[in-house]
């Protein structure tokens, strides 16, 4: 049963085959055994979760008309407030904290009664591609346990592989589900910017941040995807639109005609050679099933990394001067005679990890008079830089697609010391980012030399987030009939308890 | 080729109130000789013509009806502050003492 897809629970929920507090229950029973070994979760919500799904259960006995996700149970990750579930974005500053409201997507998620078993790991404030920089330690890849998830969503991608869990949220500010889905061989979905609501997400960089859809396959993140997307009053940036009909075009797959643009920049050079292999083969495939394959060119995305690299941190240095320890979370070094400042000082200097400090002065500096031009400023026009390739790029394809990583999952602890040799890791999931549209990784299979899996990347315009669908739904069905078998059946099987 | 000095982190430290170790100022201002390097690349291209883009959506003051809507109660609001007194958050002292 915990092998199954989201959708294939959901039917046998629909037909009375299981309860969701038996469905719940082989789920944590899962976590039980084998998260000791992945370290997917940082809080498994037992109670919380089985309540939920006993009242699914009665609602459904009930016959009330549902959704289609009713019951079926999902991982979010802790960058999501939940009331009165413990939230710390992976960081010591939020210890303990039991945030008083519910993010806008667990509202919604709540409004599908999708039952939420837990909080995941992730890299403290999101900051990270491996889920080391956790200040609860490393979430461990199920297909090798030697190695990282991804990140900075590395619990909630975990906790897919694992089979803890058949859906999951992530936030993605830089590659944070794409990256993760892309080297545990799931799917991630980075909606366009706006689509799904920020309420609620700890914020790392508010111009950047997007939450998202991660499931075993595509019509499982597009069941999520309508489930949690949709305009809300309480982000100011949300857009006020109907969400694009992503379950139809998961369903149809139809991607004739279609033309699917190649980055020529986002490939080659740099790219592990069994990532290659399989993303040209995946291009194969769409071609037969009658897309056209064309080459685009974006030659501003070699600055994409550069330039985020100081956006990202500019705003992170806002945001997170909110942990002052004044009205919540970590406070150090109050008493008698104490000044407030000393108080901050301590707090941040005990509460944040080395990689958010490093971020943070970054920013402070990018954003200080007499450098703000030269490095603030210049980013914001590689930003529009950017933004112009892909608006030339779409005039002559509908998607474009690239590998979603340069290489396979590395090994814990392998680029840890070196900050620029982990931001790399990012470098073709952040142009879709930077320009607020929308990308998808989904598995192309295993990379011959090291046997883990490759992740294949679309990307499209926004608010026409269907086509990722389309295209990722159409490549899933050709590697499928390839295969035999989902690309999750050939994971080595965890000893667990 | 820029480069920060262990001062210039240490006065960036205070700025973003973040107390830190002597080893810490030092093992950042070597590292920020190198990040330094990699992110000025944006100055390459950033032409005085390109117009810079600080968000993705052209939005500019969304505002929504005067209307008081339900929030959270004090005691809701006060629930995961360190220390508190008559139903308001306590913080240290934060004007000196003359």
């Amino acid at each position: 049963m915990i092998r199954d897809s989201a959708s294939q629970m959901a039917k046998a929920l629909a037909a009375g085959d299981i309860t969701s507090v038996a469905l719940t229950q082989v789920h944590l029973d899962r976590i039980t055994s084998v998260d000791t070994d992945v370290h997917a979760f940082l809080f498994v919500d037992t109670q919380g979760a089985l309540a939920q799904a006993a009242a699914v259960d009665a609602k459904r006995a009930a016959g009330e008309k549902l959704s289609p996700l009713a019951g079926v149970p999902l991982a979010l990750k802790d960058v999501m407030t939940q009331k009165n579930v413990p939230t710390t974005a992976g960081s010591k500053i939020l210890e303990g904290w039991r945030p008083p409201y519910d993010s806008t997507v667990v509202t919604n998620l709540r409004a599908n009664d999708i039952v939420i078993l837990g909080k995941t790991n992730m890299d403290e404030f999101a900051m990270g591609s491996s889920t080391e920089n956790s200040a609860y330690g490393p979430t461990h890849n199920p297909w090798d346990l030697t190695r990282i998830p991804g990140g900075s969503g590395g619990g909630s991608s975990a906790a897919l592989a694992a089979f803890e869990a058949p859906l999951a949220i992530g936030t993605d500010t830089g590659g944070s589900i794409r990256q993760p889905a892309a080297v545990t061989g799931t799917v991630g979905v980075k909606p366009t910017y706006g689509a799904v609501s920020r309420f609620g997400l700890i914020a790392f960089s508010s111009s950047l941040d997007q939450a998202g859809p991660c499931a075993r396959n595509v019509l499982d993140a597009a069941l999520l995807h309508e489930a949690i997307a949709g305009y809300d009053a309480r982000d100011s940036t949300s857009i006020n639109a109907p969400v694009p009909q992503v379950v139809n075009a998961a369903k149809s797959g139809d991607v004739k005609g279609m033309k699917i643009g190649v980055v020529k920049e986002l490939n080659g050079d740099g790219y592990q050679s069994g990532v290659r292999i399989r993303f040209e083969e995946s291009l194969e495939l769409l071609a037969k099933a009658g897309a056209e394959i064309v080459e685009v060119s974006a030659p501003n995305f070699e600055y994409a990394l550069a330039a985020y690299y100081l956006i990202a941190p500019s705003e992170c240095s806002s945001n997170l001067a909110r942990f002052d320890a004044m009205r919540y979370g970590l406070r150090v070094g109050d008493g008698e005679g104490a000044s407030a400042e000393s108080v901050m000082n301590l707090t941040r200097k005990a509460g944040f990890g080395r990689e958010v400090k490093r971020r943070i002065i970054l920013g402070t500096y990018a954003l200080s008079s007499g450098y703000y031009d030269a490095y603030y400023g210049s980013a914001q026009k590689v930003r529009t830089l950017i933004t112009q390739d892909f608006d030339k790029a779409f005039q002559k394809c509908d998607v474009m697609v690239s590998p979603t990583c340069p290489t396979t999952a590395f090994k814990i602890g392998e680029k840890s010391n070196d900050p620029i040799a982990m931001y790399l890791n990012d470098i073709a999931t952040i142009p879709v980012n930077m320009a607020g549209i929308g990308g998808m990784s989904l598995p192309a299979g295993l990379a011959p030399e090291d046997g883990l899996p490759v992740g294949f990347q679309i990307m499209a315009p926004a608010m026409a987030d269907q086509r990722m669908y389309l295209v990722g739904a159409a490549l899933e069905e050709a590697l499928l009939t390839k295969w035999g078998a989902p690309l999750l059946s050939k994971i080595p099987e965890l000893r667990g308890k | 080729m820029s480069s920060l000095s262990r001062d210039d982190v240490a006065n960036l430290a205070r700025l973003a109130r973040i107390q830190m170790s002597e080893e810490e100022l030092v093992s950042l201002s070597h590292e920020f000789t190198v990040i330094l390097d990699a992110v000025a690349r944006v100055q390459e291209v950033a032409s005085a013509d390109v117009e810079p883009t600080s968000h993705p959506l052209p939005l500019r003051n969304v505002f929504r009806p005067d209307v008081v809507l339900p929030s959270l109660s004090t005691s809701e609001a006060l629930s995961g502050a360190p220390a508190q007194e008559e139903s308001r958050f306590r913080v240290p002292q934060i004007l000196g003492e003359e």
